[in-house]
């Protein structure tokens, strides 16, 4: 059994709008209570529409928002106490939706050891790390490129290895792939999975493409700030209903396999993968 | 493409002067540009040209990217010179309406468009052979001192070096946002001044708009990055004086003396 | 009525010896009321292509010719061009700046020399086919969502009433169902009101549903021009340049391949894939 690594309980999160003269006109709940447990070296995928307090929700894992209400434990630190605030972002790293506002240095490797340099690491330790994470994400051959020249996937991969650089347990990821063309989307997915099972990094990822997530640990639907449906994909995927109900759109396959089920076909429910339904039809004839 | 454009002007070549720290070299700049104004001489002069020329041909840049910046300057160089021709009283040599030329005022003029073109000259020497980043670095490092007096030297540096890395991707927007507007018929070159300020109205809006948004990611993403001041905070690869870099101060110092010994016996 | 490019290409830096082709001797016709989609991975050439179909983009070579006018000769009017063929690029945010929606959608009339009045009664119009709530008209576009502000945004260009609509990318970054939404605007606009459209995009989905007609670009060049059903048909091919084809072609092809279906099987959506499978599963 893995340890526990978050430990979110009744989080909620209120937006509050004031005029010039500090009167309160409007406040908006994005998140309204939401408990949720992730395991070390699992892979969570966050799903929702524009809206549903995804995205507000993974910035309370490194403190960069503070809880309304409820508590968010990060290996055993609460987020909310400022002393633990270097430490676990050190720890949980994010990567966001826009690759070019999130590279701060005009050269590779620069911005790569930019975390290390800001943990006051040794010079020597930070060129050994820095080599280690850009190998690690296959980029090693752009260390010394402008970030200017790359694409989009690789300026998300030069992201990823920054926060490599700073030995994180956690990456967060906010919409990484959203801005992206499918082969950009393809790099940065397969060097996540990667290091999640290499490195036995935790990952958090929030998006709300559907096909991203056939092949991760667990699912979890938000909803106008809730959790409303957390499960296995396969489990997931099989409330179709369910799932269109809070405006999500499956993968081809899976809207064929559920469209022939109700026709009465009879193949098993929770098929994810082509390969998967083409064998489960050719046991029928 | 736009996205290709070098800042600053750094021209990449391997020389003793690309090497040298940029501490070194931001201090050859200031040293150089005063000693211009200690000799005032024919001779400080022509010795100081000399020892320009000797750096540029160490440095390995071509003469002609060392003389670009030049052009920028032609106006300003021909008005000075005019000014001081005419306005410098002394022995007249030619006069003609109500304008005289004096001995004095072409000589002053002339080493005064003299000494202009070694100080530009001489800090493109910098410029051309180290890159931005090193620039800030250095000048991070150099005026540490300042912090004392509550400048806050690492931030305006910081500031520096996300400017560099920023610029280009504004400009690509820039040419975004007009490409846009021009779609909707928009007009950026025709019509008079208050027309073309007004027209850029629509350009100049959305620009804004992005640039707060992309600070505003920027600073988080700093933050989530464990960015918190200069404080405690290392470098991959801090700077460091080497045996050529003493040597340079040595050259330096050397230099300087000349020129003042020279201004004094002429 | 249409848009032809002859032989166009566009070289960057063209003093340079070895000359660097963003598009390299394209030829091709777009008639008024078509439905025409562009894909192509980053790079492949499609935003310089569609920029030279209003003129915002000379061609080095080639000529660009609007109901057989060259647009570049001396004397067109290429305000005129752009009225005509609009292009809605794929950032909202590069193009709203006024204070309200409606003011920002009659930019685009007002610059063609419309009165006030006129102006506004084209931006309601547009706002209604692009069925922005009348209640926010006078919202400041900063304050809508990225799904409203591309809505928006194509107001903005349909307010010019375009015979030509080209739209870079119009769906990226937004969730499905905003996706869905505004690909069905354009395709009412399109069998509604006759205006062309030319859709660039990543989604070989939405490609498939609503374009008649595809060119595949690689390099610089138009290597398919068809309708999407043979194009898909060529699958590996596609594969072969960062493309592919629907999910669902693939599941057809695998089920060929295993003798579940009729090897000519060629189907693009979720309801033919259906049809065929039942037709074998009843027989």
């Amino acid at each position: 059994m893995n340890k526990l690594l978050i430990r979110i309980r009744d989080l909620v999160h209120e937006y509050r709008e004031y005029d010039e003269n500090d009167v309160l006109v409007r406040t908006s709940r994005a998140l309204d209570g939401v408990t949720l447990d992730v395991t070390e070296g699992s892979f969570v995928a966050v799903l929702g529409h524009n809206g549903s307090g995804k995205s507000t929700f993974a910035k309370h894992i490194n403190a960069l928002l503070m809880p309304t209400e409820g508590t968010v434990i990060f290996s055993g630190r609460d987020t909310a106490e400022i002393e633990n605030l270097w430490e676990l972002r050190k720890e949980a790293g994010m990567i966001f939706q826009n690759p070019d506002n999130q590279i701060i240095s005009n050269v590779v490797e620069e911005d790569v050891a930019f975390g290390p340099e800001n943990l006051g690491i040794p010079s020597e330790e930070i060129i050994a790390r820095v080599a280690f994470a850009l190998e690690r994400v296959g980029m090693e051959a752009y260390r010394l490129s402008s970030p200017n020249k790359l694409s989009g996937g690789q300026k998300q991969r030069i992201g990823i290895a920054g926060l490599l650089a700073m030995k994180p347990r956690c990456i967060l990821m906010d919409e990484p792939t959203a801005m992206l063309d499918p082969v950009g989307r393809r790099e940065v997915l397969r060097t996540v999975h990667e290091l999640n099972r290499d490195e036995h990094i935790t990952v958090v990822m929030i998006t709300h493409y559907l096909e991203e997530v056939t092949d991760v640990d667990r699912v979890v639907v938000m909803d106008q700030g809730k959790i409303v449906m957390d499960g296995t994909p396969r489990e997931i995927f099989s409330r179709i209903d369910e799932l269109s109900a809070h405006h999500m759109r499956v993968p081809q396959v899976v809207e064929l396999a559920y469209e022939l089920r109700k026709e009465g076909v009879p193949i098993p429910e929770g098929i994810l993968t082509v390969d998967e339904l083409v064998e489960a039809l050719c046991r029928l004839r | 493409m736009i996205r290709d454009i070098t800042l600053g002007q750094y021209y990449d070549a391997d020389s003793i002067i690309h090497r040298l720290d940029p501490r070194v070299k931001l201090a050859f700049t200031l040293i150089y540009i005063a000693s211009l104004y200690v000799g005032k001489s024919v001779y400080c002069y022509l010795f100081a040209a000399a020892f320009l020329c000797g750096l540029i041909a160490l440095s390995r840049v071509p003469v002609h990217f060392m003389l670009r910046g030049l052009k920028s300057i032609v106006v300003i160089l021909v008005i000075s010179a005019l000014f001081n021709i005419f306005v410098i009283d002394g022995q007249v040599l030619v006069r003609f309406w109500i304008f005289r030329i004096t001995l004095e005022g072409l000589k002053t003029a002339g080493l005064m468009v003299v000494r202009l073109i070694l100080l530009i000259v001489g800090s493109s020497v910098m410029t051309l052979t180290t890159t931005p980043n090193d620039l800030t670095d250095g000048l991070e490092r150099s005026l540490g001192f300042l912090k004392v007096i509550h400048v806050p030297i690492h931030e305006i540096s910081m500031m520096m070096s996300i400017a560099l890395r920023f610029i280009p991707i504004l400009v690509e927007e820039v040419n975004k946002i007009m490409k846009a507007q021009m779609a909707r018929g928009a007009d950026f070159d025709g019509g008079g001044l208050i027309k073309k300020a007004k027209a850029m109205v629509p350009m100049l809006i959305p620009l804004f708009v992005s640039s707060f948004r992309r600070a505003a990611d920027l600073a988080l993403a700093m933050e989530a990055r464990c960015y918190h001041g200069g404080e405690g905070r290392t470098k991959m690869y801090p700077l460091k004086y080497k045996k050529e870099d003493f040597l340079a101060y040595l050259v330096l110092f050397v230099y300087l003396g000349c020129m003042i010994a020279l201004g004094r016996l002429t | 009525m249409s848009i032809a490019l002859e032989h166009v290409s566009y070289i960057y830096d063209p003093d340079q010896k070895v000359k660097k082709y963003a598009v390299r001797d394209v030829s091709l016709e777009i008639k008024k009321g078509e439905f025409v989609s562009i894909i192509g991975h980053t790079g492949s050439g499609k935003s310089t292509l569609i920029q030279f179909m209003n003129g915002l983009l000379k061609p080095t070579e080639g000529r660009v010719l609007f109901e057989g006018q060259d647009v570049f000769e001396k004397g067109f009017s290429l305000k005129g061009l752009r009225q005509k063929v609009g292009i809605s690029f794929q950032y909202p945010d590069n193009q709203l700046f006024e204070s309200t929606i409606l003011k920002d959608v009659m930019f685009g009339p007002k610059n063609l020399g419309q009165s006030r009045e006129e102006a506004e009664t084209n931006a309601r119009a547009a706002l209604k086919v692009m069925a922005v709530p009348e209640a926010s008209y006078d919202k400041s576009p900063f304050e809508l969502s990225g799904g409203q502000k591309r809505r928006v945004a194509i107001a903005g260009i349909l307010a010019m009433n375009p015979d030509y609509l080209i739209l870079d990318e119009p769906t990226a970054g937004l969730d499905p169902e905003g996706r869905d939404e505004i690909l069905e605007l354009i395709r009412t606009l399109n069998w509604s009101q006759g205006i062309a459209v030319i859709l660039v995009s990543h989604s070989m989905e939405d490609v498939a549903e609503y374009a008649k007609r595809i060119l595949v670009m690689n390099d610089g060049q138009i290597i398919m021009d068809d309708t999407p059903r043979e194009i898909f048909k060529a699958y590996r091919d596609l594969e072969t340049i960062g493309l592919s084809a629907p999910q669902v072609t693939y599941i057809a092809h695998a089920l060929a391949e295993k003798g579940f279906l009729p090897y000519d099987t060629n189907v693009m959506t979720v309801e033919e894939a259906k049809k065929e499978i039942l037709k074998v599963l009843k027989k």
